[in-house]
């Protein structure tokens, strides 16, 4: 477990619906400050960026109602860290099929509930590409899909040639929920993202 | 691959957090609900308010009208079954349904025993209205837990009683020392393991969302503030003046429930809320809250 060296990076989590909590409680195991992020001026405040699980349509609302857009444009574009999971994944990709939404930080195309409905949902262990230790349990629920990724995505797991875990430069996503588990290997390398970049 | 597992009943459930799950008979009010911002639509063939006012027995939602509503919206779909009816629950199951409600405002086949819900894949979300008839609902297998309330009513009085009651109920359990928790479980009616579980996390197991008579954006952040971890509304949404209004305002409030100001917003010119029954002039015996064991 990283507990050194990350306690002065301060994760923002987006609480407006969904399993934010749990993402903070990975974060705080890891040894990194968190706070919820409930208004767009609370971004300013932070180092890297998690979007949780939730419902996306619900969760884009009131990103829009909020006024949210601008503020995580320039958050992008500044190079700071973003990690999207499940309706997270959803909402920061460049295509999401039958919807309008997709705020277009990592160039994949997404199928929303792509494996069904919730009685599809599972449970899989799955490879690390940057962990050669034990396997990772991945909990799926009404999971999306990745249908397609651009040249520039590092794909980081893969399960019977689905795109699961990927990140393109300082932007990370994965198609499961790392926050439901007690192992926080993935949270880990995201924190070792925000250190990398705060370094440049 | 490992399907159907508590985990992934529980995550569903833990994705809902923060989020409102609208009671809908039509295709209409579904697409209303969504479009509002729910997280989850309850699929029904009447709202609570029209069971109270119709009276007789109140089944299972005819399959083909949730199913209509399921392929009409993205979000998860829930439906009810009455509490005990098994076999209501399988065809739940058989059709895919989301999540099942084993619900008190349908009346009960079984006046002693509840689902085993361990039996399906499918996850149950069950009502309670203390702790230890919450924890008996998760010793049976349920993966998410809803605080009663009184259906149907439009008032918040008994969703309060319930949210305090458990939230009263899990600090004294939290604070006890051991050697009193098996007593205390005798006396709940809960299983020791459980309420063990409580006394070392001081919460419990599952999410617990509240329902029952909340009707206004302001009802919605009471009962959030309570501890809730998210809200049913049932007759509210539907029996108001301006659903879609209505809707965006509960939604909204749910999620800043502790911001006075955004509340104070959402909550303008909504036009009339659903009436609302004091709940002494009901007959004890159309209570739904009662229901259960």
């Amino acid at each position: 477990m990283l507990k050194k060296g990350v306690n002065f990076i301060t994760v923002g989590v987006l609480a407006l619906q969904g399993a934010f909590r749990e993402h903070i409680n990975s974060i705080k195991k890891c040894g990194a400050n968190a706070q919820e992020i409930k208004f767009p001026e609370q971004l300013k405040n932070i180092d890297g960026l998690i979007i949780p699980g939730g419902e996306s349509t619900t969760i884009n609302k009131l990103i829009k109602k909020y006024n949210f857009k601008i503020y995580l444009d320039d958050f992008y574009n500044s190079g700071k860290v973003i990690y999207g999971t499940c309706a997270g994944l959803i909402l920061i990709a460049k295509k999401v099929i039958n919807e309008d939404f997709g705020l277009g930080y990592i160039d994949i195309e997404v199928e929303r509930n792509s494996y069904g409905r919730q009685i599809d949902s599972f449970e899989e262990y799955i490879s690390l590409e940057f962990d050669s230790g034990k396997k990772f349990k991945a909990i799926f629920i009404r999971a999306p899909r990745i249908i397609n990724a651009g040249p520039e995505v590092d794909i980081l797991s893969k399960i019977n040639n689905n795109i699961i875990l990927a990140r393109q430069k300082n932007v990370l996503v994965s198609t499961f929920h790392p926050e439901l588990q007690d192992d926080t290997r993935i949270h880990e390398y995201f924190l070792k993202m925000i250190k990398n970049h705060k370094k440049v | 691959m490992e399907k159907g597992t508590l985990k992934l009943k529980t995550g569903l459930a833990e994705m809902l957090k923060g989020g409102v799950i609208m009671d809908v008979t039509t295709v209409e009010q579904a697409k209303i609900a969504e479009e509002a911002g729910a997280v989850s639509v309850m699929a029904l063939e009447r709202i609570p308010a029209d069971i109270r006012a119709a009276g007789g027995v109140a089944r299972m939602t005819d399959p083909e009208i949730i199913l209509k509503i399921m392929n009409a919206v993205t979000i998860p779909v829930m439906a009810k079954c009455r509490i005990g009816h098994f076999a209501e629950a399988q065809i739940l199951e058989a059709i895919g349904i989301d999540y099942i409600d084993e619900s008190e405002v349908l009346t009960p086949a079984d006046e002693k025993y509840h689902v085993n819900k361990w039996d399906f894949k499918v996850p149950f979300v069950c009502g309670a209205t203390n702790l230890g008839e919450a924890l008996r609902r998760i010793g049976e297998g349920a993966a998410m837990i809803r605080t009663k309330g009184e259906a149907g009513t439009g008032n918040v009085v008994e969703a309060v009683r319930h949210m305090r009651t458990i939230r009263d109920e899990i600090k004294k359990v939290a604070s006890l020392p051991k050697e009193e928790l098996m007593t205390v479980a005798k006396e709940m009616g809960a299983p020791y393991e459980l309420v063990l579980n409580v006394h070392e996390t001081g919460k419990l197991p599952v999410v617990n969302f509240s329902a029952g008579g909340i009707s206004t954006p302001a009802d919605a952040a009471l009962i959030m503030q309570l501890g809730a971890d998210g809200i049913f509304v049932g007759s509210g949404i539907f029996k108001s003046e301006n659903p879609m209004k209505m809707a965006k305002a509960i939604v909204e409030a749910t999620t800043h429930f502790n911001n006075p100001e955004i509340l104070a917003k959402v909550s303008k010119g909504l036009g009339n809320a659903m009436y609302g029954m004091e709940l002494s002039k009901i007959p004890k015996e159309e209570l739904l809250s009662v229901r259960g064991w």
